[in-house]
């Protein structure tokens, strides 16, 4: 595909990923480019050996950047990505490995004291452990801050909030409240593969879809349906035949019983007292009945 | 009586032990909410400790809740003395994984601007610098200068500093010619003269140069295993600068210079800076002079929203505005490394994409985080009030250091 980004353009990559995929050797597990950007996946082992291979055999003198990424459905998570750059040959490759919680990546401070805190920060973020780093504090969080926020299944709006209190004279930690939910919408489009059920959808599990018929269904003809002269002469009769006769059933025999009136118990005070003048129809006034029975008085 | 006399505390043999104090994170001249924790042998600083972080709001994590369009205005709040050089190299990201030509007249916009930034941003440091070194009267005059370029920013885009202005695909919307003109005239007549009132203040002063002339001197090889960048790396001596090597948008087709320094101190930082102004002015006069009409953002109707009065003619218009702004565009999965020349060094943007409407993950690199971590090795040995100068001289916003 030609390039028509205006993105920063650094030397070309060609050659470049076989001649470090051959320099690294069986450091490396897999080479790739893409989007004009040539990725170096090495063992985690080796990272150190071979970013040490890259800055003094191959010109990359400069480490700008190391990135965590995390990727919960993957055996070992986190992805520590290694930007480098060449200030001699002008080009920028992005050295990357793996591991999980538990596995400690090795440190690059001895190649690059500017890893120190770039460690710091992936340990912060994703608890990512660097085995050598003698300096490994949480940077950005604040002090006595609990988890590693960047991970994909640390909350957003965090676990705790903090607020000044006037009661104590001093900034209190507490459980983080939202008032209203917190909204993340969904705009993945049902028929470009969505995997989530439909509001609706799981209905279709509880009733499984009937039997396929043998014989498809074909439109009716009016000597299925019966449609024709002689049902429409039926259709056109005026006069139904009578209501079926009400009295034959008699009562419904599971009927409540019905409302008591107050008998018996003190009239209520104040403005709602008149409860009789508000339902019943005043037969001195002419337009009661037209103002639906409700008292002139109210 | 005679003995305690005789027993002065300085010639004494008494053992003076170090001191720990806190520089910040309330200090004016932290440039923020900077804390060190600094050894003092005496004025001498034996060690400083930065604690950053005092400023972090978590936006790399916003941003992976947001769609791509959403999260460009959290880069204006990063460095928020620069804003638009922060957005130019997310914009530039996204548009590497979209691989989307931007036309160009938006792309000399974009660097128009970008140098408006540069300018808006050195006089912030400049103005700050001298003002952490002892002297008033430039910072206020390069103040007025500053407030020149927010109102530049403000008839462009509506902001003074969080303009979003530019997009993917583009920049938001065309400037009017008037404003074009005004700038023109700017940079003619009234930059060169405040800016260089101001400077004939300083660069020559005795003062000034006692407190950074050979202060914090980084070697080459230093700079660059510390990932120092931008004025930082020149100040050292090396040419380096993202823009000439490896040019994004049109900065291939502008005639500047890099300046660098000799020395490596302070002062060779500050006068990067300088003349850094005098040679975005150049470019800016440039981008005056050869910007062609045209389109201003893509016609690629699924990256750039299509105008408001296309839109009352069009239905097509008007679905792709709706979709653009409700759901966003998708951005091929991928991942890129992008990084451009903001005022302070590689700004610099790590975007990983899903394939979905949202950034899977969005690492920003700081100018700020290797300068100040290298705090520790250029303090060592200098006394207490020098720490300003060099903390004046790296040009740290923590908006920017903490995200």
């Amino acid at each position: 595909m030609a390039v028509v980004h205006s993105a920063p353009k650094f030397a070309p990559n060609t050659g470049v990923k076989d001649a470090l995929a051959s320099a690294l050797g069986s450091m490396l597990v897999s080479a790739h480019e893409e989007h004009g950007e040539v990725f170096l996946v090495v063992e985690r082992s080796q990272l150190n050996a071979a970013l040490r291979v890259l800055r003094d055999d191959h010109d990359y003198q400069q480490l700008m950047e190391i990135a965590g990424v995390d990727y919960p459905s993957r055996p070992e998570r986190f992805e520590v990505c290694y930007c480098l750059l060449s200030l001699t040959k002008n080009h920028r490759i992005i050295v990357k490995t793996s591991t999980d919680e538990a596995k400690p990546v090795p440190t690059v401070t001895d190649i690059w004291p500017v890893a120190g805190w770039l460690e710091r920060e992936v340990f912060d973020m994703y608890g990512v452990l660097f085995a050598g780093n003698t300096d490994l504090r949480r940077i950005l969080t604040d002090y006595g801050f609990e988890g590693h926020p960047f991970r994909k299944d640390f909350p957003l709006t965090g676990h705790v909030e903090l607020r000044y209190s006037e009661d104590e004279k001093r900034v209190v930690y507490q459980p983080v409240e939202l008032a209203q939910d917190f909204r993340s919408f969904d705009f993945m489009s049902p028929w470009e593969g969505a995997d989530y059920v439909l509001p609706g959808d799981e209905k279709a599990a509880e009733h499984p879809a009937p039997p396929k018929v043998d014989e498809p269904k074909t439109t009716e003809s009016p000597k299925d349906t019966g449609a024709g002269a002689k049902t429409d002469a039926k259709a056109a009769e005026t006069e139904s035949p009578g209501s079926p006769d009400l009295d034959e059933g008699g009562p419904a025999t599971d009927a409540p019983e019905p409302t008591e009136s107050r008998e018996g118990q003190p009239r209520r005070e104040g403005r709602t007292a008149d409860t009789e003048g508000a339902t019943e129809v005043d037969k001195n006034d002419p337009d009661a009945d037209a103002e639906g029975g409700k008292g002139k008085d109210r | 009586m005679s003995l305690q006399l005789e027993q002065s505390p300085t010639t004494g043999d008494d053992v003076i032990s170090n001191y720990t104090i806190n520089f910040g994170p309330q200090h004016p001249a932290a440039h923020g909410v900077l804390r060190m924790v600094m050894e003092l042998d005496g004025e001498i600083i034996e060690r400083v400790d930065p604690h950053v972080g005092l400023l972090h709001r978590g936006t790399e994590k916003l941003i992976e809740y947001k769609t791509y369009l959403q999260a460009l205005p959290y880069f204006d709040r990063l460095d928020y003395c620069s804003p638009l050089c922060m957005e130019h190299s997310y914009v530039l990201a996204i548009e590497k994984l979209l691989n989307v030509e931007v036309p160009l007249r938006a792309r000399y916009l974009r660097v128009l601007f970008a140098e408006l930034t540069r300018i808006c941003n050195h006089m912030l440091n400049i103005g700050a610098h001298v003002m952490d070194v002892g002297a008033m009267t430039p910072n206020l005059w390069v103040f007025e200068l500053r407030e020149d370029c927010l109102n530049f920013f403000e008839r462009a885009s509506g902001a003074r500093m969080h303009s979003a202005y530019f997009r993917p695909g583009g920049v938001h919307q065309d400037v009017p010619l008037k404003l074009l003109t005004d700038i023109g005239d700017w940079v003619d007549t009234r930059l060169p003269e405040l800016f260089g009132d101001a400077m004939s203040l300083v660069t020559d002063n005795r003062i000034f140069k006692q407190r950074n002339v050979d202060i914090a001197i980084v070697s080459k090889d230093d700079a660059v295993k510390w990932g120092f960048s931008g004025p930082m790396i020149r100040g050292s001596g090396i040419a380096w600068d993202l823009r000439k090597s490896q040019p994004y948008d049109v900065y291939d087709r502008m005639d500047f210079e890099i300046p660098v320094g000799t020395n490596g101190d302070c002062y060779d930082r500050f006068m990067v800076r300088v003349e850094e102004v005098y040679q975005s002015a150049r470019i800016i006069k440039q981008c005056l002079a050869e910007m062609p009409d045209g389109p201003i953002a893509s016609d690629d109707r699924k990256v750039s929203p299509p105008k408001r009065g296309e839109m009352k003619q069009s239905m097509e218009a008007l679905i792709h505005h709706f979709k653009l702004y409700t759901e966003g565009f998708h951005v091929p999965a991928g991942e890129v490394y992008v990084a451009t020349e903001s005022p302070k060094g590689e700004f610099g943007v790590y975007l990983v994409s899903d394939g979905s409407n949202k950034p899977y993950r969005c690492k920003i690199r700081p100018t700020a985080f290797s300068h100040l971590q290298a705090m520790d090795f250029m303090c060592k040995g200098h006394m207490l009030p020098d720490a300003t100068a060099i903390l004046g001289a790296i040009d740290v916003v923590f908006g920017e250091c903490d995200r």
